[in-house]
């Protein structure tokens, strides 16, 4: 075992764990303090895929608007400091249970297919990801159309999440 | 390749032999002298922010008319070491009910924030930790890693006030990183590359010459996004008494303050590296690294001067003046002179250069006065709306 | 190096504890947290394929910058429906929202 897959099984254990952390802990400011945790490691993972601008945009976007926007939306929708009931629902061992099939329906699913153990071809030399990336989401031939698109959702959430959380006097 | 053109190749190569000849294998050798490597920037970078508790005092007094710390050591110089002192032997308190793993990982986080700017902070034409092509996103991250720490110390004190300052710093923080991102887009658009070492080479005109708006624009919300006034409601003492760092104390509150001061210095560094060509100064960088570190040291003190110009002369502004400052005025403009400013480097790519800084300049002023115009023409409507109310008052007297 | 399949484990664990968390947990903003545990794993995916496929076709990465930004919409507009639901009805509970149950 090489240090480069050591390292992987240390951050892909560490974010797993933190998920768990995220779905089961009691307190939601911890659940959303273990998610930035969780969205480090995969900012961490993409880094090893030699993805480092999408590792950059994952903190930006991820750890910097939305967990931010989480921890706001927990501490604004609580009336005393401690949550009180159960963090479950009463059919949670039916959510466990879907959970557990579905990752052993995919891992076998996985398992059977040809391309499943396969190593990465080595980078091309002088190969350049974040221009050819911006080339790719402005091209025509591209992908202008859902970059487009996707603008546009970000305006109309833009003005959908000010209207719905505007107070109405 | 000697020592005086790349003094850190030379070390490390140098290093990398004495490790081979312990029979340390290559990665491992490699990973170590990296350590050491940023070890060494670390613990410089300590040093100057000991300092920075110095310069900031004795520049604040000046501005109130003061002489400032002139007791311990020559000119005051050992007063910090004397601050730091008093902060490791006072008592380390936590108070009741607060979160104490997130309590105790804040300042630290606060600290690291500030300390993994550096990483990408090119100190002379050789001497840069990575040349990250997403240089300028880098700094962004690590912003939020500093608006979550802020967070994490507020919600974890168990303090009204400390929440209150909390949720001040981060509305402010998350609101301004819009304007300062839209501004950093413009170097980009003049250099054709996020990376620092590339904005710095391709300034053999400062940027600031072809677009001082944006190099304001910056400083503005550089200046929110370290909390210093006139944007320092987030600290408010006369309201929120300190803001989200109210229940530290000692060593902790110690790295918010002077991750504090390490952050203005570091952002005056980053303004003189986006617009006044960082390391390089009439060729001199080119005669040794020592030059380039000196050259960007010293213009990174003249923009954490600025700050401090700013904070000790104006008065703090209310948080709502402050938002609506923010989102109908400063990010609008960044915007347009985005906008702007791509258009006239698509439209003067093959003009001259002298064309180019004219139609550059040009521009900056045109969005600027047109901004201005807009501002006050509505500052007229709504002065006359309050006085014809005022007149209606009076008449019913 | 790192075989595929670590990715894609890694992935398909994610997904299903955000699965766990989007179906078991009472409070909505822990069911939006599943959601984005979910939609990271998603992401893994395809930027693992993006890096074991063809290099020069970037669809992989493009469609994680899509997810991310579709993240960011949902997630501002989920939680503007959370803060909007709790100043009404005074809790976030899903199952206690069942004015629309007959």
């Amino acid at each position: 075992m090489t240090g480069e897959q050591i390292f992987f099984l240390i951050v892909g254990a560490v974010t797993l764990l933190s998920a768990l952390m995220v779905v089961t802990s009691r307190d939601l400011v911890h659940a959303a303090l273990w998610l930035v945790a969780t969205l480090f490691g995969v900012a961490i993972v993409y880094a090893f895929l030699n993805a480092g601008f999408l590792a950059v945009v994952q903190v930006v976007v991820y750890i910097g608007a939305i967990a931010i926007l989480f921890i706001f939306a927990v501490m604004l929708t609580r009336r005393q400091a401690a949550d009180t009931g159960a963090a479950m629902n009463a059919n949670w061992w039916v959510g466990a249970l879907v959970a557990v099939v579905s990752f052993l329906g995919l891992a076998s699913m996985l398992s059977k297919w040809s391309g499943f153990s396969k190593m990465a071809t080595a980078m091309p030399s002088g190969f350049d990801a974040v221009g050819q990336l911006g080339g790719a989401l402005t091209s025509a031939d591209g992908y202008v159309l859902p970059f487009e698109v996707a603008s546009v959702l970000l305006l109309a959430a833009l003005v959908g999440a000010v209207y719905l959380a505007f107070n109405k006097k | 390749m000697n020592f005086w053109n790349d003094p850190l190749k030379v070390a490390a190569d140098w290093l990398m032999g004495v490790f081979a000849g312990w029979g340390m294998n290559e990665t491992a050798a490699n990973l170590l002298v990296a350590f050491l490597g940023v070890l060494l920037l670390i613990t410089i970078l300590m040093v100057i922010d000991i300092f920075l508790v110095w310069i900031e005092r004795k520049v604040v007094s000046r501005f109130q008319d003061r002489i400032g710390p002139n007791r311990v050591g020559p000119f005051g110089l050992i007063q910090p070491f004397a601050d730091i002192v008093k902060l490791m032997i006072k008592e380390d308190t936590t108070p009741n009910g607060a979160d104490k793993v997130v309590y105790n990982l804040a300042p630290i986080l606060s600290m690291m924030s500030v300390l993994i700017l550096w990483a990408v902070v090119p100190l002379a034409p050789v001497m840069l930790g990575v040349d990250l092509n997403a240089g300028i996103l880098f700094i962004i991250a690590a912003g939020s890693i500093g608006t979550l720490s802020i967070i994490m110390g507020g919600w974890s004190s168990n303090n009204k006030f400390s929440v209150i300052g909390a949720f001040r710093q981060v509305a402010v923080m998350v609101s301004f990183e819009i304007p300062m991102l839209a501004t950093l887009l413009i170097p980009t658009i003049f250099a054709g590359s996020m990376g620092m070492n590339a904005i710095i080479q391709s300034q053999n005109i400062w940027y600031v010459f072809l677009s001082p708006l944006a190099a304001l624009i910056f400083m503005i919300a550089a200046i929110a996004e370290l909390g210093r006034a006139p944007f320092d409601l987030a600290e408010g003492e006369s309201e929120l008494v300190s803001g989200y760092n109210i229940e530290y104390s000692g060593m902790k509150f110690g790295m918010f303050y002077a991750g504090e001061l390490l952050h203005a210095f570091t952002f005056g560094g980053f303004w003189s590296i986006f617009f006044f060509g960082g390391y390089r100064f009439f060729g001199l960088e080119q005669i040794s690294p020592a030059f380039g570190i000196l050259i960007i040291l010293f213009k990174a003190m003249i923009g954490y001067w600025v700050i401090m110009w700013v904070k000790y002369t104006m008065m703090r502004i209310r948080i709502d003046q402050m938002l609506s400052f923010n989102w109908k005025f400063l990010t609008p403009v960044a915007f347009v002179l985005v906008m702007v400013t791509a258009l006239m480097n698509a439209l003067l790519s093959s003009a001259s250069s002298w064309l180019y800084i004219a139609g550059m300049i040009l521009s900056n002023i045109i969005v600027a006065w047109v901004a201005l115009e807009i501002v006050r023409s509505t500052a007229k409507q709504e002065r006359k709306k309050v006085e014809g109310v005022k007149v209606v008052a009076e008449a019913h007297h | 190096m790192i075989p595929l399949s670590w990715y894609l484990m890694l992935a398909a664990g994610l997904f299903s504890i955000g699965l766990f968390g989007a179906l078991a947990r009472r409070n909505a903003v822990a069911i939006l947290l599943g959601v984005e545990l979910m939609l990271n794993a998603v992401n893994i995916n395809l930027v693992a394929f993006w890096r074991y496929g063809d290099v020069a076709v970037m669809a992989g990465q493009v469609f994680a910058i899509i997810v991310f930004a579709v993240a960011a919409a949902e997630v501002a507009v989920g939680l503007a429906l959370v803060i909007s639901v709790y100043r009404r009805r005074n809790t976030v509970v899903a199952e206690d929202l069942n004015m629309m149950k007959w």
